[in-house]
Protein backbone atom coordinates (compact mmCIF):
# COMPACT_ATOMS: atom_id res chain seq x y z
CA UNK A 1 0.00 0.00 0.00
CA UNK A 2 2.68 2.34 0.71
CA UNK A 3 4.65 1.67 -2.09
CA UNK A 4 1.48 2.54 -4.29
CA UNK A 5 2.21 6.44 -2.68
CA UNK A 6 5.98 5.87 -2.22
CA UNK A 7 7.41 6.56 -5.65
CA UNK A 8 10.60 7.51 -6.96
CA UNK A 9 9.47 10.47 -8.06
CA UNK A 10 7.86 12.22 -4.76
CA UNK A 11 11.10 11.57 -2.45
CA UNK A 12 14.11 13.08 -2.74
CA UNK A 13 17.23 12.60 -0.50
CA UNK A 14 19.49 14.56 1.28
CA UNK A 15 18.66 18.45 0.19
CA UNK A 16 20.36 21.23 1.19
CA UNK A 17 17.61 24.18 3.07
CA UNK A 18 18.45 26.31 5.30
CA UNK A 19 15.62 26.73 7.57
CA UNK A 20 11.93 24.60 7.91
CA UNK A 21 10.18 26.45 5.79
CA UNK A 22 12.33 25.03 2.70
CA UNK A 23 11.99 21.57 3.93
CA UNK A 24 8.21 21.86 3.95
CA UNK A 25 8.27 24.06 1.04
CA UNK A 26 10.44 21.16 -0.79
CA UNK A 27 7.72 18.33 0.57
CA UNK A 28 5.11 20.41 -0.82
CA UNK A 29 6.68 21.07 -4.37
CA UNK A 30 7.00 17.29 -4.51
CA UNK A 31 3.48 16.63 -4.00
CA UNK A 32 2.44 19.59 -6.42
CA UNK A 33 5.01 17.83 -9.32
CA UNK A 34 3.14 14.93 -8.75
CA UNK A 35 -0.07 16.28 -9.63
CA UNK A 36 -1.57 15.56 -5.85
CA UNK A 37 -2.03 18.93 -4.77
CA UNK A 38 -2.25 22.54 -5.71
CA UNK A 39 0.25 25.67 -4.75
CA UNK A 40 -2.04 27.28 -2.79
CA UNK A 41 -2.13 24.00 -0.72
CA UNK A 42 1.90 23.68 -0.53
CA UNK A 43 1.57 27.19 1.27
CA UNK A 44 -1.00 26.38 3.76
CA UNK A 45 1.66 23.39 4.93
CA UNK A 46 3.90 26.21 5.92
CA UNK A 47 1.14 28.19 7.76
CA UNK A 48 0.10 25.54 9.09
CA UNK A 49 3.38 25.00 11.20
CA UNK A 50 3.71 28.99 11.75
CA UNK A 51 0.02 28.76 13.53
CA UNK A 52 -0.58 25.88 15.33
CA UNK A 53 3.20 25.27 15.88
CA UNK A 54 5.56 22.13 15.37
CA UNK A 55 2.99 19.70 16.67
CA UNK A 56 3.81 17.98 13.60
CA UNK A 57 7.27 16.81 14.36
CA UNK A 58 5.91 13.73 15.68
CA UNK A 59 8.97 11.41 16.75
CA UNK A 60 12.79 12.46 16.80
CA UNK A 61 13.65 14.05 14.02
CA UNK A 62 10.87 13.24 11.92
CA UNK A 63 7.98 15.64 10.85
CA UNK A 64 5.17 14.85 9.16
CA UNK A 65 4.05 18.30 7.38
CA UNK A 66 0.51 18.36 5.55
CA UNK A 67 -2.40 21.27 5.48
CA UNK A 68 -6.28 20.89 5.02
CA UNK A 69 -8.00 18.97 2.70
CA UNK A 70 -9.57 22.03 1.73
CA UNK A 71 -6.33 24.10 1.25
CA UNK A 72 -6.26 22.86 -2.27
CA UNK A 73 -5.60 18.91 -1.80
CA UNK A 74 -6.74 17.14 -5.39
CA UNK A 75 -6.23 13.71 -4.46
CA UNK A 76 -4.67 11.62 -2.09
CA UNK A 77 -0.80 12.19 -1.94
CA UNK A 78 2.52 11.41 -0.47
CA UNK A 79 6.34 13.32 -0.56
CA UNK A 80 9.73 11.87 1.60
CA UNK A 81 12.32 14.74 1.53
CA UNK A 82 15.82 13.74 3.87
CA UNK A 83 17.62 16.65 4.59
CA UNK A 84 21.76 17.23 4.62
CA UNK A 85 21.80 19.04 7.47
CA UNK A 86 19.03 18.71 10.30
CA UNK A 87 16.48 22.13 10.93
CA UNK A 88 15.01 23.27 13.83
CA UNK A 89 11.21 23.15 13.52
CA UNK A 90 11.03 24.77 17.15
CA UNK A 91 10.14 21.73 18.75
CA UNK A 92 10.78 21.03 22.57
CA UNK A 93 11.29 17.50 22.53
CA UNK A 94 12.08 15.86 18.97
CA UNK A 95 14.08 18.62 17.03
CA UNK A 96 16.46 18.65 15.25
CA UNK A 97 14.23 17.36 12.32
CA UNK A 98 16.03 15.37 9.24
CA UNK A 99 13.16 13.86 7.96
CA UNK A 100 9.96 15.12 6.51
CA UNK A 101 7.11 13.83 5.30
CA UNK A 102 4.67 15.81 3.57
CA UNK A 103 0.69 14.23 2.60
CA UNK A 104 -2.56 15.76 1.17
CA UNK A 105 -5.88 14.44 1.26
CA UNK A 106 -9.26 15.96 -0.51
CA UNK A 107 -11.00 14.99 1.93
CA UNK A 108 -10.93 13.40 6.14
CA UNK A 109 -11.18 10.27 5.13
CA UNK A 110 -9.64 8.51 1.89
CA UNK A 111 -6.04 9.13 3.08
CA UNK A 112 -6.64 6.41 6.52
CA UNK A 113 -5.16 3.33 4.69
CA UNK A 114 -2.01 5.23 3.13
CA UNK A 115 -1.11 6.82 6.76
CA UNK A 116 -1.98 3.68 8.12
CA UNK A 117 0.21 1.92 5.86
CA UNK A 118 3.34 4.86 6.97
CA UNK A 119 2.33 4.27 9.92
CA UNK A 120 3.24 0.83 10.47
CA UNK A 121 6.37 1.44 8.21
CA UNK A 122 7.69 4.39 10.87
CA UNK A 123 6.50 2.26 13.71
CA UNK A 124 9.08 0.23 13.22
CA UNK A 125 12.72 2.28 14.29
CA UNK A 126 14.90 0.17 12.11
CA UNK A 127 12.87 2.56 9.15
CA UNK A 128 13.48 5.87 10.82
CA UNK A 129 17.14 4.73 10.96
CA UNK A 130 16.75 3.57 7.88
CA UNK A 131 15.18 6.94 6.02
CA UNK A 132 17.48 9.41 8.02
CA UNK A 133 20.42 7.44 6.78
CA UNK A 134 19.59 6.41 2.83
CA UNK A 135 21.52 7.78 0.24
CA UNK A 136 19.90 6.03 -2.25
CA UNK A 137 15.91 5.82 -3.37
CA UNK A 138 16.35 2.25 -3.96
CA UNK A 139 17.30 1.53 -0.12
CA UNK A 140 14.00 3.15 0.81
CA UNK A 141 12.11 1.42 -2.47
CA UNK A 142 13.09 -1.75 -0.68
CA UNK A 143 12.13 -2.06 2.35
CA UNK A 144 8.72 -0.41 1.46
CA UNK A 145 7.37 -3.60 -0.35
CA UNK B 1 -17.81 -4.37 28.59
CA UNK B 2 -18.16 -0.57 28.26
CA UNK B 3 -15.68 0.99 26.59
CA UNK B 4 -13.72 4.10 27.49
CA UNK B 5 -13.85 6.79 25.07
CA UNK B 6 -9.67 7.90 24.06
CA UNK B 7 -9.74 10.77 21.89
CA UNK B 8 -6.27 11.60 20.12
CA UNK B 9 -5.78 15.44 19.26
CA UNK B 10 -3.77 17.49 16.91
CA UNK B 11 -3.38 20.20 14.49
CA UNK B 12 -5.80 19.27 12.45
CA UNK B 13 -7.30 16.10 13.33
CA UNK B 14 -6.24 14.11 10.18
CA UNK B 15 -2.29 13.73 10.36
CA UNK B 16 -0.24 13.51 13.43
CA UNK B 17 -3.02 12.63 15.51
CA UNK B 18 -4.19 9.65 13.29
CA UNK B 19 -0.80 8.80 13.48
CA UNK B 20 -0.82 8.53 17.27
CA UNK B 21 -4.28 6.86 17.26
CA UNK B 22 -2.60 4.29 15.40
CA UNK B 23 -0.05 3.75 17.87
CA UNK B 24 -2.23 3.65 20.58
CA UNK B 25 -4.48 0.95 18.68
CA UNK B 26 -1.58 -1.30 18.38
CA UNK B 27 -0.97 -0.93 21.98
CA UNK B 28 -4.64 -2.13 23.18
CA UNK B 29 -4.97 -4.46 20.49
CA UNK B 30 -1.55 -6.21 22.12
CA UNK B 31 -3.09 -5.82 25.80
CA UNK B 32 -6.20 -6.98 24.75
CA UNK B 33 -7.87 -3.53 25.90
CA UNK B 34 -11.27 -2.52 24.45
CA UNK B 35 -11.40 1.37 23.78
CA UNK B 36 -13.00 3.51 20.92
CA UNK B 37 -10.37 5.82 19.95
CA UNK B 38 -11.23 8.89 17.61
CA UNK B 39 -9.53 11.81 16.36
CA UNK B 40 -10.43 15.56 16.55
CA UNK B 41 -8.23 18.69 15.92
CA UNK B 42 -7.57 22.01 18.53
CA UNK B 43 -11.33 23.26 17.53
CA UNK B 44 -13.96 20.21 17.07
CA UNK B 45 -12.19 18.68 20.30
CA UNK B 46 -14.33 20.60 23.35
CA UNK B 47 -17.37 19.34 21.24
CA UNK B 48 -16.38 16.24 21.84
CA UNK B 49 -17.08 13.71 24.91
CA UNK B 50 -14.16 11.52 25.64
CA UNK B 51 -13.33 10.04 29.04
CA UNK B 52 -9.29 10.63 28.16
CA UNK B 53 -7.04 12.60 25.61
CA UNK B 54 -3.71 11.61 24.08
CA UNK B 55 -1.65 14.35 22.81
CA UNK B 56 1.78 16.67 22.25
CA UNK B 57 2.85 18.85 24.65
CA UNK B 58 2.60 21.51 22.01
CA UNK B 59 -1.56 20.91 22.40
CA UNK B 60 -1.68 19.88 25.65
CA UNK B 61 -2.32 23.59 27.19
CA UNK B 62 -5.81 23.22 25.43
CA UNK B 63 -7.11 21.18 27.83
CA UNK B 64 -5.80 22.82 30.75
CA UNK B 65 -9.26 22.90 32.27
CA UNK B 66 -10.45 19.47 31.63
CA UNK B 67 -11.21 16.96 34.61
CA UNK B 68 -10.37 14.23 32.21
CA UNK B 69 -7.25 12.54 32.05
CA UNK B 70 -4.50 14.62 29.22
CA UNK B 71 -1.50 11.94 28.49
CA UNK B 72 0.99 13.78 26.61
CA UNK B 73 2.89 11.69 24.20
CA UNK B 74 6.61 13.03 23.03
CA UNK B 75 7.08 10.50 20.32
CA UNK B 76 3.73 9.75 18.11
CA UNK B 77 6.08 6.51 17.19
CA UNK B 78 6.25 4.86 20.58
CA UNK B 79 4.31 2.27 21.41
CA UNK B 80 6.46 1.91 24.38
CA UNK B 81 5.84 5.19 25.50
CA UNK B 82 1.88 5.07 24.81
CA UNK B 83 2.74 2.06 27.20
CA UNK B 84 3.98 3.55 29.80
CA UNK B 85 2.17 7.11 30.08
CA UNK B 86 -1.31 5.83 29.02
CA UNK B 87 -1.86 2.29 29.81
CA UNK B 88 -2.24 2.87 33.61
CA UNK B 89 -4.74 5.47 32.57
CA UNK B 90 -6.73 3.34 30.44
CA UNK B 91 -6.87 0.09 32.73
CA UNK B 92 -8.52 2.67 35.48
CA UNK B 93 -10.85 4.05 33.39
CA UNK B 94 -12.12 0.70 31.80
CA UNK B 95 -12.22 -0.38 35.65
CA UNK B 96 -14.47 2.31 36.86
CA UNK B 97 -16.70 1.87 33.83
CA UNK B 98 -17.47 -1.41 34.13
CA UNK B 99 -17.51 -1.93 38.38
Amino acid sequence: MLADYLTPDVIRLRIRVSNWQEAVRAGGQLLMQAGKCGLSYVESMVRAVQEMGPYMVLAPGLALAHARPEDGADVVGLSLVTLATPVEFGSETNDPVSVVISFCAPDHESHIGMLQSLAEFLINEDNQRLLKTAETVDEILSAVI
Amino acid sequence: MKKPRVMMVCGFGLGSSMILKITVDGVLKEHGLGAETFCADATTASGESYDMIFTSKEMANLFKNTTKPVVVIENFLSKQEVLDKGLPVLRKLIEELNP
